[in-house]
């Protein structure tokens, strides 16, 4: 057992299937986003506003946007334990390591705000 | 004439490794690249490499021929060379002894840690614990593993940590304990694969199934561990 503190889920399995589930959502919400696109070439500001302050598509972003949050968090973690460690740059590698992470969660989490407050905004 | 080009590092001699050029006779034959690097032994003793068997039992010859890893005594030069010329340089990954010789530790390291050997603290019966054909089906495909490294070491999850990840070859021996019907350890091993890097740095590319010499498919077997895990946990 390999402990971990700064992952997502801690557990390996727990990121694997937030991994596969918020994959899913995000490519849900493309095909969604696109087929609105083409069965509504004429979309104009207001139908724009309307859908995206109803409150099922309000909701539907904002799981997105967790999703895309969780993804990306998990997919930068990994990235950075593999890349900045200690065997391939020397002793540092832990300090900027965390560094590292704990900029890449605060810029997600900042993020996530920002959208909701914009998507409660409209 | 085979143009041979063979990593070179003797550590008390050379400051840096380098690649050395050799020509080979091998009067039109498909030889093993073992029996060239043996052939080229003979010319230059200071040429280290590891050999027993010869003939993909033992696993000491693991190496990265043309760019591939493969063991030696299997690999005929009709596979390895490409543009009359064979690239022989030891596993990548692991620290190198000299020539193509590596330090593999850290590969037995992970090996170790996945307890590989049966746990059963019943009472052990009169003769022996017995296994119905269909659960001795279960063990094939796993237990032919030789440990030679050549799937660990194609692998960049491995590459990159080393000492957290328990690489293809270990995986696939962890699967072979956890799969034996005899075994009742199943809990506590799946408890200590459930971190971030122990199975789930492999991202299933593949590459140990693409050079496992014996055919073996470890990314099916982390595929198992990961379904035995899913089922445990949710």
């Amino acid at each position: 057992m390999v402990t971990s503190v700064t992952s997502l889920g801690r557990s390996g399995l727990s990121d694997w299937m937030i991994q596969r589930i918020s994959a899913w959502v995000m490519t849900s919400y493309l095909v969604f986003i696109v087929g609105y696109f083409f069965a509504n070439p004429n979309l104009d500001y207001a139908q724009w506003a309307e859908l995206n302050s109803s409150l099922p598509m309000r909701m539907y972003s904002l799981i997105t946007i967790l999703s895309i949050a969780a993804h990306a968090w998990i997919g930068m973690w990994c990235v950075l334990t593999d890349y900045i460690t200690v065997r391939l740059i020397g002793p540092k590698a832990t300090a900027i390591r965390i560094f590292l992470q704990l900029g890449m969660i605060a810029i997600t989490l900042l993020y996530v705000v920002w959208a909701i407050d914009i998507l409660w905004g409209i | 004439m085979l143009n041979v080009s063979i990593y070179r590092y003797n550590p008390e001699v050379d400051a840096e490794p380098y690649m050395q050029d050799f020509k080979v006779d091998t009067q039109g034959k498909d030889l093993m690249v073992l029996d060239v690097l043996e052939k080229l032994k003979t010319e230059d003793p200071t040429l280290v490499f590891r050999r027993s068997c010869r003939e993909g039992v033992c696993g000491s010859d693991g190496m990265n021929i043309s760019g591939k890893n493969g063991l030696a005594c299997v690999t005929p030069l009709s596979e390895a060379v490409k543009k009359n010329k064979l690239v022989v340089r030891p596993l990548p990954g692991l620290p190198v002894i000299r020539d193509l010789v590596i330090d593999m530790s850290q590969f037995y390291a992970q090996y170790e840690k996945i307890q590989p050997y049966m746990i059963n603290n019943s009472p052990a019966p009169a003769i022996e614990r017995l296994q119905s054909p269909e659960e001795r089906a279960k063990l094939d495909g796993l237990y032919e593993c030789i440990l030679c490294a050549c799937c660990s070491t194609a692998c960049p999850s491995f590459w990159w940590n080393p000492d957290k990840f328990i690489g293809p070859s270990g995986l696939l021996q962890a699967y072979r304990f956890l799969a034996d019907s005899r075994d009742t350890a199943t809990e506590e091993r799946l408890a200590n694969l459930d971190d971030p890097f122990s199975v789930f740095r492999c991202h299933g590319i593949m590459n140990c199934v693409q050079v496992c010499p014996k055919g073996l498919n470890p990314t099916k077997a982390i595929g198992h561990i990961r379904n035995m895990l899913i089922n445990s946990a949710t």
